[in-house]
Order: structure tokens, then sequence, then C-alpha cells
């Protein structure tokens, strides 16, 4: 029931893993593909949450950890270079 | 394992997936850049914070790290966000048609 | 390997595939830089499939924040040199 339960919701999460994509390669803007870059990002964070939940190993939240600090890096970065004119 | 705290998780596991799909949708189907920022950004904090509840529900030993993993998202999300969308509105970045009124275009132009 | 990850694994692959042609074949230069940034992201959950957690650490730290980090402030430092990210359409060169 619970095994169900995972795969059910990597499979919504795969869902919108693949809308996210179609919006940052169709994206018509930088900002656009900006904003899809950080949902992407936050959905990796789910999927290996779900892997670690699949394969009972807790040393696979680092990874997680390690993109919950730095995603905002990038975008940061992008918006400003996106400020000084584009 | 298929106690009423693993049924509880999976559910929150699902109702997190299901924001997570509903962030995406939003993301395709709004009009412009803001409304997108919005959309994206928003929902899918609520929907990792309700996957990560899920996971700590299914396996309680890794509940301190899950926690930590969520309050990085939820100080380091809004900032991201609200920074693109300052970035996007100083790059004049293209507003949908429907859009009534930009309060903070009009006091930069006073 | 369950059904799940095989799945995944199939989804990322097609995903990070196109993301490196996006970053090869584009025009722009930040959109090239983040598709590259992209196909780093993808890379590092693979890996973290194929159940090395260190290697998919540091692909997170160096693929995805650092070098993403480097390329657009050296793209923001040189922006009066080059020319192809400043004109979207045309630049037959790029």
């Amino acid at each position: 029931m619970v095994e169900l339960l995972v795969n059910c919701a990597a499979m919504l999460a795969g869902l919108a893993f693949l809308l996210a994509l179609y919006r940052f390669f169709k994206g018509p803007s930088a900002a656009d593909r900006v904003v899809a870059f950080d949902v992407l990002t936050i959905i990796a964070i789910t999927a290996i949450v779900l892997v670690a939940l699949t394969e009972r190993r807790a040393i696979y939240l680092d990874v997680a950890l390690i993109y919950a600090l730095l995603s905002f890096l990038g975008v940061i970065v992008v918006a400003r270079y996106l400020e000084r004119g584009l | 394992m298929d106690s009423v705290l693993g049924l509880l998780g999976g559910l929150f596991l699902i109702a997190g997936a299901a924001f997570l799909l509903l962030g995406g949708l939003g993301l395709v189907r709004m009009p412009d850049v803001f409304n997108r920022i919005q959309a994206g950004t928003k929902a899918t904090t609520l929907g990792t914070l309700f996957g990560l509840a899920g996971a700590a529900c299914l396996q309680p030993d890794w509940a301190l790290k899950l926690m930590l993993i969520g309050l990085f998202i939820l100080f380091t999300n809004p900032i991201s966000s609200q920074v693109l969308a300052r970035a996007a509105h100083r790059s004049h970045a293209e507003k949908s048609a429907l859009t009534a009124v930009d309060r903070l275009e009009d006091d930069q132009g006073a | 390997m369950s059904l799940l990850l095989t799945a995944m694994t199939f989804v990322l692959c097609i995903a990070m595939i196109v993301a490196a042609l996006v970053s090869i074949l584009g025009r722009s230069l930040p959109i090239a830089i983040l598709a590259a940034g992209l196909v780093s992201l993808v890379a590092s959950v693979l890996f973290v499939i194929l159940a090395s957690p260190d290697v998919a650490m540091t692909e997170a730290a160096i693929g995805s924040g650092l070098s993403t980090f480097l390329f657009f402030f050296v793209l923001g430092r040189v922006r009066g040199g080059e020319r192809d990210g400043e004109d979207e359409s045309g630049s037959e060169h790029g």
C-alpha cells in the first residue's frame, strides 16, 4: 500500500517535471527559463527524497540538503545578471 | 509498515506531489513572467514541504534532517522568487494584457 | 532496480539529452548556460539513482552551483566584448 502511494507520488512529480521542462525549453524570455530552472531544482529535491525512501538509505538526503542550500544561489546570480539590462 | 503513520505519510506524499503538479501546470498555463513566478514558487514550496512531512512520517528516524531541508527551502525559496521578480520588473519584462495596475511602476514614475 | 527507478532514469535521460542539445545548438548564451546547469542537475539525480551520493553531492555543488555562478559572473564582465548573448534573433555566427 505504502509502496503504491510512493509510486503514485513519483509519477505525479515526474509529470510536474515534464511540464516545467516544457516551459524551460519553450519559455520566450530568459526570466521564464530561470523560473522553470528553479522549479526543476525543487522537483529534483522531492525526487531525491523519493529515491531515498525507495532505497531506504538516509545518506541520500545529504544531496537534497545541498540542493536546498545552493538552488537560490544560482537564481540570485542570474537575477543580478538580468537586472543590469538585457 | 502498513500502520496508520505509514498511510498518513503516503497521503502526505500524494498531496505534495499533487501540489508540485499544480505548480508545473501553472508554469505552463499562466500568461506572463510574474504570474509564472508566483505559481511556480508558492505551489512548489508547499508541495515540497508536504513531501518532506510525508517522508518524515514514513521514516521517523530521518525527521531531523528532513526538517533541516524544509527549513532551508522555507528560507531560500521566497528570497529567490522575490529577487527574480524584481529583476524581471527592472528589465521591463512583458506584462500580460490583463494586467490592471502596476503600483511599483507608478511609484518609480512619480 | 525497481520499476519506479527505471522509469525515472528513462525520463531523466531524455531530459538530459535534450538539455545538452539546447546547450550546444542554442543561439543565446545565457540560455545555453542555464541548459548546461540543467544537464548537471539531471546528472546529479542520476548519480543518486546509481547509488553514489558522494559523486552526486560534488556534481550538485560544482556543476550546478559553482560553474553556473562562474559562467554568469564572467558573462556579466565581458558583456562589451561579446555579441552572442545580446541579440536573440540575428547573429548567424553564433
